[in-house]
């Protein structure tokens, strides 16, 4: 038999190209930025799309994480939780004389723990579905956000503090680098290393996975540890941001959380989706929320238009999906 | 009334690339208990399938009391009085026993629309009891054990008022004292003049049951005789037929130490008292029914899941793997039986899949080096000789013979000492199952240690140094290379006491 | 996401380090467990009333019902739901827009006959039950998802209709508020109506085709596929009564609190999650029984109104909540891989 010649170099394909996902974010965002330029004239200049960009990153970090979550197949609707509790230890700790930077990495072992928690739960008991055990301990975690400051604000940070959210290096809003240099690990993360590959795989198909000696319950575990951490990263940034922080801060993370996520092309459906789209889906919201919020547009109405577009992102790739297995029958 | 109830004649049933039956015949009286034998693959079940009308023939006819009839739908054939009772019970577990029964045909009342549950129960009831049952039509189904669960199917088949009831391989799962309880029931049915047709591939239910039995082979067939007609051994020449020739080119090893002893191994529920060697250059033959515990044995050895009895020694030492990157760092790895479903990520290419299992080695501190990994994926991919034009080709495009030369392409990327194959030409063609078998043969002679678990005879034989039987979760015989015989393998994976040396 | 969770439990083998007693003792929960949450009831009010006297009031009972009552009316839909393994986190936003919608049209139309208020707030949660409805499973978004979104949709519309503001008890005219406050035969209103309900429910779950349908598609889908169940239509129906009974106990809440505000029962949802759990309906699919999910809203009506009699800080509840949906759940895991180990030792080798 001869020996058969098998390519190992993928040819660039144009086509193939240009039909990728993150293509018509790019295009939404045009729209979306052309569309704000007409609504006001305040929009279109640096300072006003800087401070913007200050003010939506904050959530953006959770983002991150949640692309591989949701690539393996699995949700965290705990994250807002997670945001408050770790800042209302943080808050409390603070206040009781334990000193600032030892607070916030408290803060951030606050959320690792707690990522930490969901992660056991959900691979020690697979027939709960990562659904019911994050909805359980949402609502664990946010109370006992409240059993510690009650219906309290807790603030008063050092100077220093507020450096982190309201900060700059240059003209560049220092969250906005934080969150570029953790975009890009995360990036690095997913597409060029070992691990990004292994979760991939388990989100296409788990078995395969772990039958060819993919730690299966270990990644998961870490992703949702890392899921926690990001939560406390945006704790830090929130907190700095308002001065001083609630219990009853981030609520309804989770839904901006996975719309941005979902948006940015990655699939419910798990083993799907790119860092890059998740990155300028946040834009794109964020945005969007800033242009409508100039013209006057109401947090309520706001509400209504991110739910329809979580929506509509999971319902394009269904429906496309629905009509090729239509056309193969 | 026509002689037969059902008569199935020149069926013929093409799927692209196979003819799954050729030119079949089949004849059923009222009352008979008819069995179908044949290996697997010999189309028994595509044939049941055509019963059913699940397939529609592309050739032949088929008369139903003497009408011609065509069934388009599975529904069809169940209003015509036809059951089927497949191996796999299809049931919902948490509902009750009378709802088992009568799911999708309820008894309704004529004015509240009402389910009427009283007579449900009755008639649930009077049903299992006329089977023999002993448990209540109110237990909840998954409660039940897998042969009550097959009396619920058999009663779910009464209560339709089936003329003709299929059974394919009841008695798989089952254990002895549940067979016995299964004859019973069929012998009722006989008596109320159903008529049954009973795929096994034990010689001892068709014996027991069968008055008739039509053997079919690699998807023709072969004949129809009265069961006390026909002697043993030339049953097993009609199901096997060919010789077992030089088809399989094994070469002979060099045998070296002992790599593997498993030692009185056990799970609860699947198998027990499992004990066998494996040596360095040796292929060692699992073979046995499906349903025997075969692969929950391999499982259990490559990690995936956990043992309660016994202890596995490798190389001389007590070794229990937690998981199966553990197996695989101690140099066991395993081709699990379904390659879709356990071996391929189907959504990824070629190279993806071939360096899944080691991507350590193509990468520094965790980074990947995609060169040197399409490097080796080419390389691997050629090796294995797998039909494709790119390594990004996605394997879900790739025949099923070609799929699986990617999952053997896995296993050579890792440093492995044994090699668990399950069934590793199942779904193959024949051209690639013979370059599947070089590369086994090759395999062993370059010192791994090969376990190959197949319910195909041929291979078996042809390939394998020694072969341990199993049935029933037990280990029933462990053959050296001169006595594998195929009726010495079908005496210990069928045959329960009477040897079948005796009877020859 | 959730079906793939459950085939994965399904296919693997239950892990085996578990002794026989214990398993044994769990399967034996899943026997008497609704006996053991009578008993657990009847313990709690008995320790509860001994801290605190007016605990077993005829007052504070008949408070405990009528508070009951509109919980328990949301746990039969919410049972139907998970049964079909679904979830739905939108039902405290789809009671909302229909109680502000009925609040703000006998706002308008004092004179109104509010009979007809209440049929509007059921006929608004229907239409909002049918939207997700199809969302589920005509579009096959996951419900997590699907409900997610429309959540924030039905609690932005409620805004958006009452313009932001409460309509409060002054604006709305007493034949309204008697719905809630009048009685029907010496029962309160609220009682009444969850009674009737309870007994349709009964009859629609376990004596109708349509009824054991539900529980055939949540058991095993593809073979209520196979069978002719219509899994889809089956899927629509179970959100549309969800939704329904969301928009009934929207009217019955507001006329109740004599308020209707935006974020009017704000997260209930888990509340009504943790009444079905705590009831024995597994998240799985398949199972829950009417028995169970009454027992499970008791318990957590009896909790709601001890804990702040016992002097429990109200920042505790949410902990608390939380807590026993966990808690709940695991045992009934527990409970099912009990009961399945138990059939595997049946097969001998």
């Amino acid at each position: 038999m001869e020996p058969r010649m098998i390519a190992n170099k993928k040819p660039f394909s144009l086509k193939g190209f240009f039909l990728q996902w993150e293509w018509m974010l790019v295009v939404l965002f045009i729209a979306v930025t052309v569309m704000n330029i007409n609504l006001s004239e305040y929009y279109w200049n640096y300072d006003s799309l800087r401070d913007a960009t200050m003010s939506f990153l904050d959530k953006a970090f959770i983002v991150l994480p949640m692309v591989f979550v949701i690539i393996l197949a699995d949700i965290d609707i705990s994250v807002g939780s997670i945001v408050a509790l770790s800042s209302v230890v943080m808050a409390d700790l603070y206040s009781q004389g334990v000193p600032m930077p030892l607070a916030m990495a408290i803060c951030l072992a606050v959320g690792l723990l707690s990522g930490l928690i969901n992660g056991i739960l959900i691979v020690k008991f697979k027939e709960l579905s990562s659904v019911i055990v994050t909805l359980a301990t949402m609502i664990i975690y946010r109370g006992i956000a409240y059993i510690i400051l009650e219906d309290q604000a807790a603030g008063k940070f050092p100077e220093w503090f507020s450096y982190l959210g309201w900060g700059y290096v240059g003209d560049i809003p220092f969250i906005l680098i934080v969150f570029a240099v953790f975009a890009v690990l995360f990036g690095l993360l997913l597409h060029k290393t070992t691990f990004g590959r292994r979760v991939y795989a388990m989100g296409s198909n788990p078995t395969a996975s772990r039958y060819s000696g993919v730690q299966v319950d270990k990644i998961k575990i870490i992703i949702f540890m890392l899921a926690g951490l990001m939560a406390a990263v945006t704790a830090l940034f929130l907190t700095s941001r308002m001065g001083s922080t609630r219990p009853n801060i981030a609520t309804g993370y989770e839904l901006d959380v996975i719309a941005m996520a979902v948006l940015g092309g990655v699939s419910t459906a798990g083993g799907k989706g790119r860092m890059i789209g998740a990155v300028l889906a946040v834009f794109l919201i964020g945005y969007l929320r800033y242009g409508l919020g100039l013209i006057n547009v109401s947090a309520q109405t706001l509400l209504i238009i991110i739910g329809l577009l979580l929506i509509f992102a999971v319902m394009i790739p269904n429906l496309k999906r629905k009509r090729a297995s239509s056309r193969n029958a | 009334m026509a002689e037969f109830v059902l008569e199935l004649n020149g069926i013929t049933k093409i799927f692209p690339g196979v003819k799954a039956l050729d030119n079949v015949y089949f004849k059923l009286k009222p009352g008979e208990v008819h069995a179908l034998m044949g290996e697997n693959g010999a189309g028994k079940s595509t044939f049941i399938k055509v019963i059913t009308g699940v397939y529609q023939p592309d050739e032949g006819e088929i008369y139903l009391d003497g009408r011609k009839v065509e069934f388009k739908t599975p529904n069809e054939s169940k209003k015509a009085g036809i059951a089927a009772i497949y191996q796999h019970v299809t049931c919902y577990p948490d509902l009750s026993v009378t709802e088992n029964i009568f799911m999708g045909h309820e008894k309704i009342g004529r004015l509240t629309k009402r389910i009427l549950w009283n007579n449900m129960h009755a008639e649930a009831g009077s049903l299992l009891r006329e089977l023999g049952a002993s448990f209540s039509p109110k237990t909840q189904m998954g409660a039940l054990s897998v042969a009550e669960q097959q009396i619920v199917e058999i009663a779910k088949a009464l209560s339709l008022d089936a003329k003709i009831i299929i059974m394919d391989e009841p008695t798989a799962a089952l254990t002895k004292n549940e067979s016995e309880e299964l004859y019973r029931i069929v012998d009722k049915l006989r008596e109320q003049g159903k008529s049954v047709i009973f795929i096994s591939h034990r010689f001892e239910d068709m014996y027991r049951l069968a008055s008739k039995v039509t053997v079919f082979r690699d998807s023709k067939y072969i004949g129809t005789w009265d069961v006390d007609e026909i002697a043993n051994p030339d049953l097993i020449v009609a199901m096997v037929g060919r010789e077992i020739t030089q088809l399989f080119p094994k070469k002979e090893s060099v045998v070296g130490e002992e790599l593997l002893a498993v030692e009185g191994l056990g799970q609860t529920g699947y198998f027990a008292d499992v004990t066998f060697t494996l040596r360095r250059g040796e292929i060692m033959g699992l073979t046995g029914l499906v349903g025997a515990g075969r692969t929950e044995v391999c499982q259990a050895l490559f990690g995936i899941s956990a043992y309660d009895k016994g202890r596995v020694l490798l190389k001389g030492k007590v070794l229990r793997v937690k998981s199966p990157l553990d197996a695989m760092k101690h140099g066991i790895g395993y081709l699990p039986e379904d390659r879709q479903k356990q071996g391929l990520v189907l959504q990824w290419g070629i190279g993806r899949n071939i360096t899944l299992p080691s991507l350590r080695k193509w990468s520094k501190r965790g980074m990947l080096n995609p060169a040197a990994e399409a490097e080796t994926t080419k390389r691997l991919a050629e090796k294995v000789n797998v039909k494709a034009g790119s390594i990004f080709d996605l394997v879900s495009s790739l025949s099923g013979g070609n799929q699986q030369k990617v999952v053997f392409a896995k296993l050579l990327t890792a440093d492995l000492d044994i090699l668990i194959l399950d069934e590793p030409t199942k779904g193959v063609d024949v051209g690639a199952k013979s370059a599947i078998y070089e590369m086994i043969s090759e395999l062993a002679c370059s010192g791994y240690g090969i376990i190959m678990v197949s319910s195909e005879m041929p291979e078996i034989i042809g390939m394998c140094d020694r072969v341990a039987v199993m049935r029933e979760g037990r280990v029933a015989a462990t053959l050296e290379r001169d006595e594998i015989t195929q009726e010495a393998i079908l005496q210990a994976s069928m045959v329960d006491e009477a040897p079948l040396a005796e009877q020859l | 996401m959730n079906e793939r969770g459950l085939a994965n439990a399904a296919l693997e083998p239950a892990p085996h380090n578990a002794g026989f007693p214990k398993k044994s003792f769990s399967a034996n929960i899943g026997k008497f467990r609704e006996l053991g949450l009578l008993g657990f009831i009847v313990l709690l009010s008995l320790g509860v009333q001994l801290r605190n006297p007016s605990f077993l009031s005829w007052e504070n009972i008949n408070d405990i019902a009528t508070n009951t009552a509109i919980l328990s009316i949301l746990t039969i839909g919410m049972m139907l739901v998970i049964v079909t393994r679904g979830i739905d986190l939108s039902i405290g936003a789809t009671l909302a827009l229909s109680g502000m919608i009925a609040a703000l049209t006998v706002y308008e139309y004092p004179d109104l006959n509010p009979m007809i208020a209440l049929l509007l707030g059921v006929a608004v949660g229907l239409v909002c039950g049918m939207a997700l409805g199809f969302l589920v499973s005509r579009m096959g978004i996951l419900p997590i998802i699907a409900t997610l979104g429309m959540m924030n949709v039905f609690r932005g519309l409620t805004y958006q209709a009452s313009g932001g503001k409460w309509v409060s008890a002054h604006q709305m005219p007493d034949s309204f508020k008697q719905i809630a406050t009048g009685s029907v035969l010496g029962i309160n209103n609220l009682v009444f109506i969850a009674i009737v309900i309870y007994v349709a429910a009964y009859f629609f779950v376990n004596h109708t085709r349509t009824g054991r349908q539900i529980y055939a598609v949540g058991s095993n889908p593809d073979s209520a596929q196979i069978s002719g169940i219509k899994t889809g239509k089956i899927l629509w129906l179970v959100y549309s009564i969800m939704g329904g009974l969301s928009g009934l106990a929207g009217v019955l809440w507001v006329s109740k609190f004599a308020s209707a505000q935006g974020d009017t029962a704000a997260g209930y949802e888990l509340n009504v999650i943790a009444a079905c759990v705590l009831g024995g309906v597994s998240i799985a699919g398949g199972s829950g029984k009417i028995s169970g999910i009454i027992l499970g809203t008791v318990l957590l009506g009896i909790l709601n109104n001890a804990l702040p009699m016992i002097n429990v800080s109200p920042f505790w509840q949410m902990w608390i909540q939380g807590t026993i949906i966990l808690v709940a759940v695991i045992i009934n895991a527990v409970v099912k891989r009990g009961i399945d180990r138990n059939n595997l030792m049946r097969r001998k080798i």
